[in-house]
C-alpha cells in the first residue's frame, strides 16, 4: 500500500491500495524517498504542517478503531448491524495505514495507537447506545476532516483528506438510518 | 466557591460580548467529537473544567510544546481567539483545524463550555 500522495482519484487510489502504482509524488514527497533531505526540508515548513496535521487525523482513526472494537466486542450489535460495524472498521484500518504511510513519506513520525483509550463503555447498554456513539464519532471525524481539508499545502492531500471526509459522512449517514433518524439531515455539513 | 466565581465571571464576560446560546453550543460541540469529549482524554484533551484551566493544564495529557509553553489562561476572550483559527492563535498546536469563523457560533460553543460541569 502506498500513501497519499499517490492516490490521483479513486481507481487510482484502489491501484494505489493493490500496490501498482506510484507514480504521482509530488517533489517534496520524491526528494524524500529518493533521500534527499536538502531538497525535502526546502518544502520546510509546509511538509512538516501537513505531516502534523495527518498526524492529528491518525491519531483520531486509530481512536476510531479502538472504538468499533469495543462495539463489535460488546455483544450488543446484532447482524447486520455488526457486519457494517466490522466493514466500517475495517475503512478506519485503511484510512490509518495510507495517513500513518503519507506522514512516513512527508518525513515524519506516525503516531502510535495508545494502549488504552477512554470511551464511556458504561453508557453502552444496548445496540441504539453503541449505534449513537459511533454516529457521534463519525459526525465529530466529518467536522474534522473539514476543518483540516482547506489546511494542507499540499492540495493533493486536501483531495485526500476530502476523499475520507465523504467516506465518514457515509458512515455516520448509514448510523443515523440504522437509528431510525433521517440519515441526511441538512444539505451542507458542518 | 472558586468554581461558582469562576463560572459567574465567564457568564458576565459572554453576555457583554454576545447573547450566546448554551443549547445551540451543545449541538455545536458535536463538531468536537472526533477529537474530545467533556470527562475524559481522547486526541484531544477533556473539556470539563477548561474555564479558568492554564493551557496545556492537564495532567497526564501529552500536549504540544507550543500549547505547554503558551501561558494561555482559558476564558471567553482566549478561547473565541484561539477557536476561531487555531493555528494561528497558537501555531505549533496539534489542532490541526480551521477554526470556527461564525463569531455567534464562537460565543455559543463557548457558553456551552461555561455551562457544562465534569460529569
Amino acid at each position: 500500500m502506498s500513501s497519499f500522495l499517490t492516490i490521483a482519484n479513486p481507481d487510482a487510489a484502489r491501484r494505489v491500495f493493490l500496490g501498482r502504482s506510484s507514480l504521482l509524488l509530488s517533489g517534496a514527497a520524491v526528494a524524500l524517498l529518493a533521500g534527499r533531505d536538502v531538497l525535502a526540508a526546502k518544502a520546510g515548513g509546509s511538509t512538516a504542517a501537513d505531516a502534523q496535521i495527518l498526524n492529528t487525523a491518525l491519531a483520531a482513526e486509530l481512536e476510531a478503531i479502538a472504538a468499533y472494537q469495543v462495539g463489535a466486542e460488546s455483544g450488543l450489535l446484532q447482524k447486520p448491524v455488526l457486519d457494517l460495524a466490522v466493514q466500517f472498521q475495517g475503512h478506519h484500518k485503511e484510512h490509518a495505514d495510507v495517513l500513518a504511510k503519507t506522514v512516513r513519506q512527508l518525513g515524519g513520525n506516525p503516531v502510535a495507537a495508545k494502549s488504552k483509550y477512554s470511551f464511556p463503555v458504561e453508557g453502552l447498554k444496548n445496540q441504539a447506545d453503541v449505534l449513537r456513539f459511533a454516529a457521534r464519532l463519525e459526525q465529530g471525524a466529518v467536522s474534522a476532516y473539514l476543518g483540516a481539508v482547506p489546511l494542507f499545502a499540499n492540495r493533493d492531500l486536501s483531495k485526500a483528506a476530502a476523499s475520507i471526509l465523504g467516506d465518514e459522512a457515509m458512515h455516520w449517514a448509514v448510523l443515523r438510518n440504522a437509528l431510525g433518524e433521517n440519515p441526511v439531515p441538512s444539505a451542507f455539513v458542518a | 466557591m472558586l468554581r461558582v466565581t469562576l463560572a459567574a465571571a465567564f457568564a458576565l464576560s459572554v453576555g457583554a460580548a454576545v447573547a450566546a446560546d448554551a443549547k445551540r453550543g451543545e449541538e455545536l460541540y458535536a463538531r468536537c467529537a472526533a477529537c474530545h469529549a467533556l470527562g475524559f482524554d481522547r486526541v484531544g484533551p477533556r473539556h470539563c473544567g477548561l474555564i479558568g484551566r492554564r493551557a496545556g493544564g492537564v495532567q497526564g495529557f501529552e500536549y504540544s510544546a507550543a500549547m505547554k509553553n503558551s501561558g494561555i489562561i482559558w476564558n471567553a476572550k482566549t478561547l473565541d481567539r484561539f477557536i476561531a483559527d487555531p493555528l494561528k492563535a497558537l501555531p505549533g498546536t496539534t489542532m490541526t483545524y480551521a477554526g470556527i469563523k461564525d463569531p455567534a457560533e464562537r460565543a455559543d460553543l463557548i457558553a456551552y463550555l461555561g455551562s457544562v460541569g465534569c460529569p
